[in-house]
Parts: structure tokens; sequence; C-alpha cells
């Protein structure tokens, strides 16, 4: 029983990063790079707006930094529940 | 050495590599042959997934596409990378664990249906094979300019590389291929990319250049200032300018998201790793090593895209945009640098002609009416010529007259560089051809590289086509060797007839696909967007209700996936023909006919939204998958026990 109480908090734990990152995964995409374009287009990086840089480079750089992330987050809590390889 | 030798050493030195690797790794078992026998490292992987993920349309048209579109096409950069994330957080861990080869093996075992297993043979077989024609015509349009043989011939030697390597390699050999792939085609992407980015901005890495100033008048104004000026000048819309359509953008970017995370030939990439945390890590690999490519593209479009311009308008560069005259047909012909513009005009990918016949090519955007005008003057007198003999000329004369007049009145309103069209004498724009393609294959000589990054520009676009043609032969093959006669019509076969069966019928897809090469149905690049929103409607969610749910049953997922693949078929079919025949689409492709302004390539969201509300419901009104898939489920969520693959 153990073993399953367990499994479970591993997997709500699991389910709480995944949620996390995926609100990351949003903002910086659909959020930066398109729905508050208009409303962010003061702010310059060099010669383009935010939302711009965001849509082209930011949100891709974004992408790379948050799987890294989770990945090392997930390894961490995998060895916490004591269900690592 | 004249540039065909050149680039002839450069592309048989690199084919040279891949035989002599896929000879090296060979496959021995069918471990081997699908998954690579689970011993690729993370890193190498994720090279080979970037390879395998690149296709042609990456390589050749992405930058062409964005050059031209600008933030509007940002959808693509977004799209075909964010699917990465998808991939490492929602589904490439569990399936690792799952551990078995196939995509519709994993929901034949998790839906407790040989069914399930088969409508998910069918949605991958429609999604790789559409894919891999738009591969083929990109393997015979690049053979064709640099080898200077025809299309076909082109398409003949690419399915003989791919054939030869695919068939014995497998999995081991595609993937260590792929490394070597790779290698090439992204330094042939990002040398020419890293040059022009120095001539033009002054900044050694393309994405500063990108965001730095404009170097030729002294890094006074930003660079996509300076676009956006000479491509406002020309009636173009700015590079930067906004979307119209903000909904559309949304649900595009959304469906290549997720449309990337549903494609059976990525998701078997990560069947290759041997364990659950290394697919985690390599889905991030994966990502470092195609952003490389995609960070790129912006400044590789924007960069082309205003080197073209001012090729034709050389006033440009320093000024006004109309401070020089336009380019002449003189100078293009006698100017060895400009040498391009006739070689690139045989492929029909860039055309131009004198129309007003001054002598000089002037390119600008034609505003509507001038394109009205123009249509209906060439009609007027082409009705003339046409008319017979002893027809009433009267009528089709005055009709000829009316179209003079209407058209000199609408050349007479039309404003370029602050003075009438008729003022200057243009009747309409004279570079009628540019083919997104060029800002790739010819950007090098655009902005007059040497010879040998032509050469590598070649090579690199056939690295593309060529790994991402391999990979989808290969999830083309297992699910027929694998799902269909192992899983269900000869489940007693031998690992060696297996194995056998797997590579007849990677000789069959290249055969098939070679001559859908050859034919395409309709257009290559909208037949990839089907391939997309299929994914997307159809793979990801059953995938995401298999791991994420433990109460979706077997009638839930088979109804759910139908129900996506034909909502999003008939969606797209409505608006670009049934099966892409030409003239048999309902509804016109424009955005005012499209359902709340929903293109066809954006309909992937609202195919998965449909799939996953009535895998739902009929699971609620159906039994609960038996306990031993709970079991299933409860085991693939934990990465505790992967170990191999089993062959069962």
């Amino acid at each position: 029983m153990a073993d399953k109480t367990s499994a479970n908090s591993y997997w709500a734990a699991n389910i709480r990063i995944i949620l996390i990152s995926m609100v990351i995964w949003f903002v910086c995409s659909f959020g930066l790079g398109i729905l508050l374009r208009p409303a962010l287009s003061g702010i310059h990086i060099g010669g383009a707006d935010l939302g711009f840089w965001f849509a082209q480079n930011g949100s891709i750089y974004v992408f790379l930094v948050l799987i890294f992330v989770y990945a090392k987050v997930m390894n961490k809590v995998d060895r916490d529940h004591g269900v690592e390889e | 050495m004249d540039q065909f030798t050149l680039n002839l050493i450069v592309i048989g030195a690199s084919f040279a590599l891949y035989f002599g690797i896929a000879f090296w790794a060979r496959a021995g078992s069918t471990a081997e042959f699908y998954a690579a026998g689970q011993g690729v490292p993370p890193v190498m992987n994720g090279m080979a997934t970037a390879a395998d993920w690149m296709s042609a349309a990456s390589f050749i048209s992405m930058a062409g596409l964005i050059a031209f579109g600008g933030y509007n096409n940002s959808v693509f950069l977004m799209g075909w990378t964010g699917g990465y994330v998808l991939l490492a957080l929602l589904l490439a861990p569990y399936l690792r664990k799952f551990g078995k080869f196939t995509v519709p093996e994993f929901v034949g075992d998790r839906f407790y249906s040989t069914t399930a297993r088969m409508v998910a043979v069918v949605c991958l077989l429609v999604i790789s094979i559409t894919y891999v024609i738009g591969q083929m015509v990109g393997v015979g349009v690049t053979f064709a300019r640099f080898l200077e043989v025809d299309t076909s011939t082109g398409l003949y030697i690419g399915s003989a590389v791919v054939f030869a390597y695919a068939v014995f390699g497998g999995m081991k050999g595609i993937t260590y291929t792929q490394v070597a792939q790779y290698v090439v085609l992204i330094t042939a992407y990002t040398i020419p990319a890293i040059f022009i980015s120095l001539q033009l901005t002054g900044q050694f890495l393309p994405q500063v250049g990108l965001v730095g100033t404009y170097a030729p008048t002294g890094g006074e104004t930003y660079f996509l200032d300076k676009l956006d000026q000479v491509v406002t000048d020309l009636g173009f819309t700015a590079y930067t300018a906004d979307t119209t359509n903000m909904l559309n953008m949304f649900l595009v970017t959304l469906s290549l998201m997720i449309g990337t995370a549903g494609l059976p030939h990525v998701i078997i990439r990560f069947f290759t790793v041997p364990k659950v945390s290394d697919a985690r890590l390599s889905a991030g690999w994966a990502l470092v090593f195609i952003a490389l490519l995609y960070t790129v593209a912006p400044a590789v479009g924007s960069m082309a895209r205003l080197n073209l311009t001012t090729t034709f308008w050389p006033g440009a560069v320093a000024g006004e945009t109309f401070s020089a005259p336009a380019l002449s047909i003189a100078e293009i012909d006698s100017n060895p640098e400009l040498a391009w513009i006739r070689n690139w005009e045989k492929t029909g990918l860039l055309s131009f002609s004198d129309k007003n016949g001054d002598g000089l090519i002037q390119y600008f955007n034609e505003p509507a009416p001038v394109v009205a005008a123009n249509k209906a003057f060439a009609d007027a007198t082409k009705a003339l010529t046409d008319a017979a003999a002893d027809a009433d000329r009267a009528p089709l004369e005055a009709a000829v007259a009316e179209a003079t007049t209407a058209r000199e009145a609408a050349l007479d309103a039309a404003m370029l560089g602050g003075q009438s069209l008729a003022a200057q004498g243009i009747v309409g724009n004279e570079l009628t051809t540019v083919n997104n393609d060029i800002m790739v294959l010819a950007n090098p000589e655009i902005a007059k590289l040497p010879g040998w990054v032509i050469a590598l520009v070649a090579a690199g676009g056939l690295a593309a086509a060529l790994s991402t043609a391999a990979g989808l032969l290969l999830a083309i093959s297992s699910a027929i060797s694998h799902d269909l006669i192992k899983g269900a019509l000869r489940p007693d076969i031998s690992e060696k007839g297996e194995l056998l069966a797997a590579r007849i019928a990677m000789g069959f897809a290249i055969v098939l696909a070679t001559w859908l090469g050859l034919n395409p149905p309709g257009f290559a690049a909208q037949v990839v967007a089907l391939a997309f929103g299929l994914a997307a409607a159809t793979i990801f969610p059953v995938l995401m209700m298999g791991i994420f749910s433990t109460r979706v049953s077997k009638e839930g997922a088979i109804v759910g996936m139908l129900v996506g693949l034909i909502s999003t078929s008939v969606y797209i079919f409505i608006y670009l023909g049934w099966f892409f025949i030409p003239g048999t689409n309902w509804l016109p492709n424009t955005p005012a006919d499209h359902w709340f302004g929903i293109s066809p390539a954006a309909f992937g969201p609202v195919g998965a939204f449909l799939n996953f509300t009535t895998a739902y419901l009929v699971s609620m009104a159906t039994k609960a998958p038996p306990r031993e898939v709970q079991e299933l489920i409860q085991s693939i969520r934990v990465p505790k026990g992967a170990g191999q693959a089993v062959a069962h």
C-alpha cells in the first residue's frame, strides 16, 4: 500500500510540474509572441519590438531552457520518490 | 574550377560519407532495425532527431516563407519548436517507459484492441505518406538545379540513395547517418548566414544581426527598420507589420505544435534511448540542434529579402529606394555577379519580363486595382486577337478601348515613390516570379559568396530532405511489418521473417513515394499542412488520453480518432479540393470563406478538440478499461524498471 501512495504522490508532483511548465510555454509563445504583441509594442530589443522578438527568436530560447530545467527537476523528483531507474 | 564540378565534388563527398556510415552501422536484429537497439546516447539521438525533423521544408522553404510573410509567418518558428516542449513533457518519457517499437503498438496495448491499433496504422500511413511526398519533391528540385539534370532524374537518384542506406541500415543505420547529415546541413545553413550578417549588420551572430543596425549606411538605422522602409517604399506590407487575423495565427501555431508532437516518425526517435530520463533530455538536445537553424532562419529570410530588393533597386542601399534607376537587363547579362538571375530563371523559380520595354526591371507590389485593370486589358486584347475573321469586331474593339482607358486611369492613380506609375512609364511589376525557395537556395549567390558555399548549400538541402525521407520510410515500414503483419495478419512470424518484411515494406514505400513525387497530387506545401493537421487531430490526442486518463476506453479511442481524422480531412478537402484534385473544392480558399476565419492549416486544434470531446463522451457511456490495462497505465507513469524493449 505504501508503494501505491508513493506512486500517487509522485504522479501528483509530476502533474504539478507539467502544469507550471505549460503556463511558461504558453506565455512566451502565444502570450508574448502573439496575443500581447500590440500591448507591448513600446518595449524594444535592439531593432525589434518585444512581441516580434519573442515570436521570431525569444520563445525558442525559453522552450530550450524549459525542457532542460524540466528534465533536471524530474530527475530529482524521481529520486525523492524512489522511482528512478 | 566551375560551379558544376564543385557541386559534384561536395555532394559526392557527402554521399560517400553517408554510405560509409550506413555500412558500418547496419542493423542485424529487429530491435536494431526499429529502435537502434535502444543504445543511442541522448546528445547523438538529439542530433539525429533534429536531422530527421528538419525537412526540405525547414531547410529550403521556411526562410523564404518568413522573408515574404514577415511577422505573420513566425507561426513556423514557434510552431515547429514549441512541439518539442509537448513531446518532452507529455509523451516521450512515458512512451519510452512503455518500451516497445511503434506508435500503433502503444495504442493497441493501451486500448486493448487490435481495431484501435489498425485505426492508428491508417492515421500513421496517411500522415507519413503525405509528408514523404514533400521530401521527394525537395530532393528532385535540389538535384535538378545543382547537378543540372531534370527533376525526374533527380528524384530517381535520391530514391536510390535512400534505398541503399535505409533498407539495409534500419533505425541504427539511419540514426548514425542522420548525425552526419545534421552536421552537413547545419554547416550549410549557418555559414552563408554568418557571411551575410557580417555584410549587412557587422554582427557575427545572425541572431544578433537581426536586431542590430544596418551597416552599409554607417549603422544609424536598425536593420529591421531599413527593411521595413525598403519594402513599404515598393508597396509591400512591412516585414514587422502586425497580423490581421490573430485567431488564425494562434490556431496555426497551435496546430503546428501539437502536430509536431503527434508525428509518428518523430515520436519513435524517443524509443531509441537507453532510459526514461534520457528521453526527456533527448527532446531538449533535439531542440538545441533544431534551434541552431530556427533562430538563424528569420535572419536568413529577412536579410535575403533585403539583398534581393537592393539587387533590383540599387539605390535602396544608400537612401531612398528610387534614388537610382532599377536594375537593367544589360547589367544582368554583362555582370558575372548577376549570372545567378539567368541561372535561376531556367528553373522557373524566378522570372522577369520588361513589360514597358525600357530595358529596366521594375520590381514592386502591384496595387489591386492595377492588377485587375491589367488583367481586364489583357483579356480584352486576347478576345480581339482570337476573334474569327468574319466576326463583328466593333464591340471587341470598343472593349479594348474601354479597358485601355480604365488601365490608364488605374496607373495614373497608383503611386510609387511619390509619383504615379503612369508618370514614370511603368505598366506593372516586372519581376513576375520570385519563388520562396530562392531565398535559401540562391541566397549565397545573391550575396555574392564564393562557389564552395553554394555547393555546400546544395549538399545541405539534400541532407535535410534525405534524412527526413529515411525517417518517414522507417515509420511507414515498421507500421506495416510490425503492426499490420506481426500484430494482426501473421502473429507467428519469426524475427528473421519480420525483418525481411520490414525491408520489403520499406522498398515498396520508396517506390510509392517516388511515384507520388513524380505525380504530386495538388500542391506539396498544402499536402504537408494536411499531415500536421491530421497528426494534431489523431495521434497526439490518442496518446495523451492513453497516458493521462485511466478512464478512456477502447470505444472512446477508436471513435475519437475517426472523428479527428474525418473532420480534419473533410475541412481541408472542402477548401483545397477532394483528395487535392484541383477544381473539386466546394468553397474558395480565401479568408472571407473560411469558417470563423480558420484556414485549413489551422484546423488541427479544432479536430483535436473534437477527438478529445468525443472520446470522453463515448468512454463515459462504455465500460472502463480492464484491470491489466489500469496496471499498464500505472507502470508507464513511473520511470522505474524501464529496461530493454521487449520484442514480445
